[in-house]
């Protein structure tokens, strides 16, 4: 490999890094001008204009609060919690292609880290382990309500993964590939792939919702019955971790959504309009924050809108619900390719 | 050159992390380093550039089965106060089993031949594509009946937790 290209990788990694990162601390804005809009009040509009500077507030405020281990938890693994919800939040973020090639001095750069050809495999493989930081975390509280939101979290994960798996599993046998970059790619050519798959869409955009914990599946931190789940016992820093990785998890899920189900960073008549590759590539990146902010808006709107399931209506939806409809999708997307095929006649 | 680094480094890991497994008394701890050696196993087979293999590695066994495995473990909240003294009898058998496990398992690979990997000029093996043919043409047989097996036991599983209601 060229030494330019392992310099040109270090800056994207960074420049992803730094980017997951301003956008999740602005979610933390967006959600509350968000709610404030939907129940009709102001919202903060105290630091900056419009309250633009609130996530720094929050922030500093996160930061010079005190640290605070209770006596009874488990230090290595009190901290260790935090730290590892972070780490497989931004772990996700490698394989998304974020837009098309940039051509410098004759050479085209990729504006995606890295297109391995087991990249859904990947995905499943970092989501699996996420769970992990929210259960070694409540479980070393040593408090009751934490260790109830670990096993709400766990078991919940646990379920909607295989509905998750079964709806991309549709999308793997239609698209015929597992590199997202490949993906993306036959969406330029064809239609979006939501047009082919709605019902696996419907399935892995609830799952999403409640991978990521997000209301209306927040289970494992609602604050009428668990004060605040898992992150009870957490303080200053380290529950701003916990908090942190949920709106990086929101980031990178609108951004998979996007790229697997609403053709990346792909937007109609793109190659009608003449421009040449890097304006083109931009205006690609430019498209593809467009449709992901839109989701992490989507997020919010459901938030704000739908009160919780109760927990035994949440295990109802995953196992009796969303997985049959998985299979059902994955039979009919194995007959239409059968017929396509011709192996039926 | 690096890769031999790497072997060496992920052998280390899951030898002394495999070791730390046994060691630890809070079986919560256990659990975690047993993860870690999944994980540096998984490293092994990227190695070998089997990469679905230590995908599916990581997914199955440290996203699936050791997050039941600490679920049960929390559930029970076993921790040292309260749990049972075990007799020496129960300590001495248990040692004895783990010795002649690990005598067959030693004995079994003095055995074995070491096989030279030869195909590195293939750069498909390992891969998805190659792995799908294989147990979808030549062992079809042979993986379908493995998956009615999986499927028996899972049924068998649900029947048997169901309590019969009178």
């Amino acid at each position: 490999m060229l030494s330019s290209e392992i310099l040109y990788k270090i800056i994207l990694i960074l420049a992803v890094f730094a980017v997951t990162l301003v956008v999740a601390m602005w979610s933390t804005y967006a959600e509350r001008k968000v709610a404030a809009v939907l129940q009709d009040r102001l919202g903060p509009n105290r630091a900056g204009p419009f309250g633009i500077l609130q996530p720094m507030a929050d922030g500093l405020k996160m930061f010079m609060k005190e640290e605070f281990i209770p006596g009874q938890a488990d230090k290595q693994l009190f901290v260790l919690g935090p730290c590892l919800a972070m780490l497989t939040a931004l772990m996700t973020g490698v394989v998304i292609p974020w837009g098309g090639d940039l051509t410098i001095g004759g050479h085209a750069y990729k504006l995606q880290i890295t297109d391995i050809n087991i990249g859904i495999l990947y995905l499943l493989g970092v989501v699996s382990v996420g769970v992990y930081g929210i259960m070694i975390g409540g479980w070393s509280s040593n408090n009751k309500y934490s260790l109830i939101g670990a096993l709400r979290a766990s078991s919940q994960m646990i379920s909607y993964e295989i509905a998750m798996g079964l709806a991309l599993i549709s999308l793997i046998m239609m698209t015929g590939t597992l590199s997202l970059g490949e993906i993306v790619g036959q969406q330029d050519a064809g239609f979006a792939n939501i047009v082919y798959q709605p019902l696996g869409f419907l399935i892995f955009l609830i799952c999403a919702f409640a991978e990521t914990n997000r209301a209306p599946f927040d289970l494992p931190e609602t604050e009428s019955e668990l004060i605040g789940g898992y992150h009870t016992e957490y303080s200053s820093m380290k529950l701003g971790f916990f908090l942190f990785a949920e709106y990086i998890n929101m980031f990178i899920s609108s951004a998979l959504i996007a790229t697997l189900y609403f053709g990346g960073y792909n937007f109609p008549f793109q190659h009608s309009l003449g421009l040449d590759g890097n304006m083109l590539s931009m205006l690609q990146t430019f498209v593809f924050f467009c449709k992901v902010f839109f989701f992490i808006f989507f997020y919010m709107w459901v938030r704000w809108t739908l009160p919780r399931f109760r927990y035994d209506q949440l295990m109802n939806l995953g196992w009796k619900v969303l997985i049959p409809l998985a299979i059902l999708n994955l039979f009919i997307t194995g007959i239409v390719l059968g017929f396509r095929n011709g192996f039926f006649i | 050159m690096i890769t031999q680094y790497l072997f060496y480094f992920l052998t280390f890991v899951a030898i002394f992390c495999a070791l730390l497994v046994v060691f630890s008394k809070n079986p919560i701890y256990s659990a975690l380093f047993l993860i870690v050696t999944f994980f540096a196993t998984a490293g092994h087979y990227f190695l070998l550039n089997a990469q679905f293999l230590a995908a599916v590695h990581i997914m199955v066994y440290a996203g699936a089965i050791m997050v039941l495995f600490i679920y049960v473990i929390m559930m029970l909240n076993l921790n040292q106060e309260i749990e049972p003294h075990k007799s020496s009898l129960i300590k001495i058998a248990a040692t004895l089993c783990g010795c002649v496990l690990g005598l067959v398992l030693v004995a079994a690979l003095r055995e074995t031949d070491v096989v030279a990997v030869s195909d590195y000029t293939n750069p498909g093996i390992g891969l998805i594509e190659k792995l799908g043919n294989v147990l979808f043409g030549t062992y079809m047989v042979p993986f379908e009946i493995s998956t009615v097996l999986f499927l028996s036991a899972m049924v068998g599983a649900v029947f048997l937790s169901k309590k019969t209601i009178h």
